[in-house]
């Protein structure tokens, strides 16, 4: 090598010639940077703003979010609009990060395959929703989505609900535990406008959306948690009253 | 792995203990969790993996023999690499047949989606086909070469008896694991990091038995300097620990649940992820390749590296400023502001130390260009090096606020990843497999250097449909998502644009079939190489005497 000083560098004597140091200052070098971004995201206060009517989800919210997880949704789909105006103009009020406080994990996405779902809640019928899962191209005939018609007849699986609570409010995320308890009947009254758990479910999470999502009510289906999970996307924030420059989102 | 010091070809048969130990340990979690598995998902796993464990079991007790083990003898212990050789060959074939099939998903939605098939739709089938060519097709490939590597230029063998195996069958195990999870429906749902708690647990296991193994080897080398190669190999396998660990932290909702939930939640969670995601690109597709550059490349054509110091300078920094970059992925997003521009400056500043690399591999070439027209596998490794540059410019070029603006979201990104994926890491891995073959099996060349030119030439092509598809794809979709007519309002729908990506999709997909086609005839090639007789050959390689010197 031509250009080998002659004297053995400080880089010849010890990273090359001590693997133990190599390792070492490999592990230093790679740890500036990250503990230098992502250690303050936990300690400061402007990281995340509180804002009302972010609510952690209700159990039937949360396992549809479980089935959106499991197909993969975020795949084509994100949930973060940003603050430009043709993302605002097209899908609602750029997104909070109070709005995934409780996301876990969290489903920004990084594709837009399909169009961004942050605030998809409430923008369609339960029926579009049914009709467009089972069968996407019968209400957009260009689409290029895959068709989820089974989740139509799979029988929604739970019996593990109460343990999603509660190791969520272990995690933090601000579940009651009379919420853990009552999880499987919130959820039964969520897709029962007329079952006497109603105003329980609500007073636990306000704002919940309580109707037969899949139109059958015979069984709660994957469907109806999907469609609970998808009508509640980004409703929870009332942005006629929200104001970005109030000083309490000002910090 | 002290014990494999010195050069016994008998172990002390600790090894095998310890493996039969974790064998047995899994097995018995395995029963349980098939026999009290919360969901059907993890009934299913616990089944599988007891057949892994119980197989495991029954080759560690069958690699005993009366009076203990023998090893293959011979200075090095080459047989892993052979079977990581064809595993590489292998995932890589499935990784992109995959990638095939999901892009004639997108392409013809009609054709390829089956309404009662569900596990067979795009979102369970992505994880599987970026899984299978990043951490199956280029995992084998680094674990293969780096066992090969650290071997040759420490003239040491392999440390660790039976462990270099047990790295070996238990990363294919932890990508059974994770595959068939992908189409059951068990992910974490984190892009590149989809493997639910159990897999990422064994992987853990099996990553440190990888760095006790290779760490084991330099340790008793007979150069006296570690090789450049060994550097980065090392940073790869450190830091991925390191990411592993940190993003994977997760809390399952029972013992037996196949579903678990992340310790980070929203900002948090979307820093930790793309820190852990863009340094998955950073240390796993760039610093390990790096490795693989480092050495096949000088062997192959007879050159030392170019520059010693630029190595130097390059690897540090390179290591130094790729952890800060993540926050690229999050511009515009809740993120604070002030973390989205430190990943963009270092994004910026990354540019050079990732040309550092790609100077120092292309002049090593230096006085052997004459080989670009006679040695297809060198042309190969050029082409993955100017991949490998216009990637690492055109990434810093993403990084900048306002051309991610528009590039975000789109097939921009898609075609990027691909001109590193396909172009760098593919090509490289290929080159190197080329070499490794014929040393390895102690064959005089390739069966077919003509199938080698075939493959350089539809891979080449591959990449440049593919490419060419999706740059103009991406930029043409953020334009058209961000267009207002004469009236002040949004010019197209969103279906409208997806509409306007179909030709672009099938142009993808014709590049797609090059590159595999390509792949399959290097299969080819190197089945009839392992098993026909090669003397004939027209791809006369170098054997391999001894090693380099390190520096």
């Amino acid at each position: 090598m031509s250009d080998t000083p002659q004297k053995p560098s400080l880089h010849q004597k010890f990273f090359e010639k001590n693997s133990l140091i190599l390792t070492l200052g490999i592990v230093v070098t790679i740890s500036v940077g990250g503990l230098i971004e992502i250690a303050p995201l936990f300690y400061l206060n402007s990281t995340i703003e509180e804002v009302d009517g972010v609510r952690p989800y209700s159990p039937l919210e949360l396992m549809g979010r479980q089935i959106y997880l499991r197909e993969g949704c975020y795949n084509c789909h994100s949930q973060m609009i940003r603050p430009l105006r043709d993302e605002v103009e097209r899908y609602g009020h750029y997104s909070l990060a109070a709005e995934s406080m409780y996301d876990r994990p969290f489903q920004w996405g990084s594709k837009r395959t399909g169009p961004d779902l942050a605030r998809v809640g409430g923008r369609y019928s339960d029926e579009w929703h049914r009709d467009h899962l089972i069968h996407p191209q019968s209400v957009v005939p260009e689409s290029i989505m895959p068709p989820y018609a089974f989740l139509a007849d799979a029988t929604l699986d739970y019996s593990m609900v109460s343990a999603h609570l509660r190791v969520n409010q272990f995690l933090g995320v601000p579940y009651s535990d009379e919420a853990i308890e009552n999880a499987s009947a919130d959820l039964e009254a969520q897709v029962d406008e007329f079952s006497s758990g109603y105003d329980d479910l609500l007073a636990r999470y306000p704002g919940t959306q309580i109707r037969n999502f899949d139109g059958n009510a015979e069984v709660i289906t994957e469907m109806d948690a999907l469609i609970a999970y998808l009508q509640w996307l980004g409703t929870g924030v009332d942005f006629s009253t929200y104001d970005p420059d109030a000083a309490e989102n000002q910090r | 792995m002290s014990q494999a010091n010195a050069m016994p070809v008998r172990s002390s048969g600790l090894d095998g203990m310890l493996i039969g130990l974790i064998c047995i340990l899994g097995a018995f979690w395995s029963l349980m969790a098939a026999a009290r598995g919360v969901d059907p998902q993890m009934v299913a796993h616990g089944w599988l993996m007891l057949c892994g464990f119980v197989i495991g079991l029954i080759l560690v007790v069958n690699a005993f023999s009366a009076n203990g083990r023998v090893e293959e003898s011979g200075l090095y212990h080459d047989n892993v690499i052979k079977a990581g050789v064809i595993a590489t060959m292998f995932w890589a074939v499935v990784g992109l047949l995959v990638g095939v099939v999901i892009a004639l998903q997108l392409t013809w939605p009609g054709v390829f989606y089956f309404e009662q098939l569900g596990f067979l739709n795009f979102g369970r089938l992505r994880p599987l086909h970026t899984s299978a060519v990043v951490f199956a097709f280029g995992g084998n490939a680094l674990i293969a070469t780096s066992f090969y590597v650290v071997q040759r230029t420490c003239r040491a063998r392999l440390a660790g008896g039976l462990w270099p195996w047990f790295v070996f069958w238990g990363y294919q195990f932890f990508i059974v694991i994770a595959a068939t999870g992908y189409v059951m429906g068990v992910t974490q749902a984190l892009e590149y990091a989809e493997p639910e708690w159990y897999a990422d647990i064994w992987l853990t296991l099996v990553w440190v038995a990888y760095l006790m193994v290779f760490l084991g080897t330099l340790w008793k080398r007979k150069e006296p300097h570690i090789y450049v190669a060994n550097w980065f190999y090392l940073a790869f396998i450190v830091t991925i620990a390191v990411l592993h660990i940190v993003n994977n932290l997760a809390i399952p909702i029972d013992p037996f649940a196949s579903y678990s939930y992340s310790v980070f939640a929203g900002v948090q969670n979307a820093l930790t992820q793309w820190w852990y995601g863009h340094n998955a690109v950073g240390f796993f597709l760039t610093a390990g390749f790096l490795g693989i550059m480092y050495y096949f490349i000088p062997k192959r054509v007879g050159r030392p590296i170019f520059s010693y110091r630029l190595s130097i300078v390059h690897f540090w920094s390179l290591i130094f400023i790729y952890i800060w970059a993540g926050p690229h992925h999050l511009h515009f997003t809740a993120l604070p502001e002030w973390t989205q521009t430190l990943g963009m400056t270092f994004s910026i500043m990354l540019w050079m130390p990732s040309w550092g690399g790609m100077i120092n591999g292309v002049m090593t070439l230096s006085g052997a260009w004459d080989k670009l027209r006679t040695d297809p596998v060198v042309r190969m490794m050029v082409l993955a090096l100017a991949f490998y540059g216009m990637s690492t410019f055109e990434g810093p070029l993403m990084s900048i606020r306002y051309v991610n603006a528009l590039s975000h979201y789109t097939e921009w990104t898609v075609g990027h990843v691909h001109s590193g994926a396909l172009g760098w890491v593919g090509m490289i891995s290929f080159a190197a497999l080329y070499c490794l073959v014929p040393w390895l099996w102690k064959k005089k060349g390739m069966w077919s250097q003509a199938l080698i030119e075939w493959h350089f030439w539809l891979a080449t092509f591959g990449i440049v449909f593919y490419v060419a598809a999706l740059w103009p794809a991406g930029i043409n979709q953020g334009m058209m998502w961000s267009a207002y007519n004469d009236l002040g309002f949004l010019e197209y729908t969103f279906i409208e644009v997806q509409e306007a990506m179909n030709p672009y999709y099938i142009i993808r997909v014709a590049g797609g079939l090059l590159f595999l086609s390509g792949a399959v005839l290097m299969a080819f090639n190197m089945y009839k190489t392992i098993t026909g007789d090669v003397s004939e050959t027209k791809d006369e390689v170098t054997p391999q005497p001894r090693a380099i010197p390190a520096e």
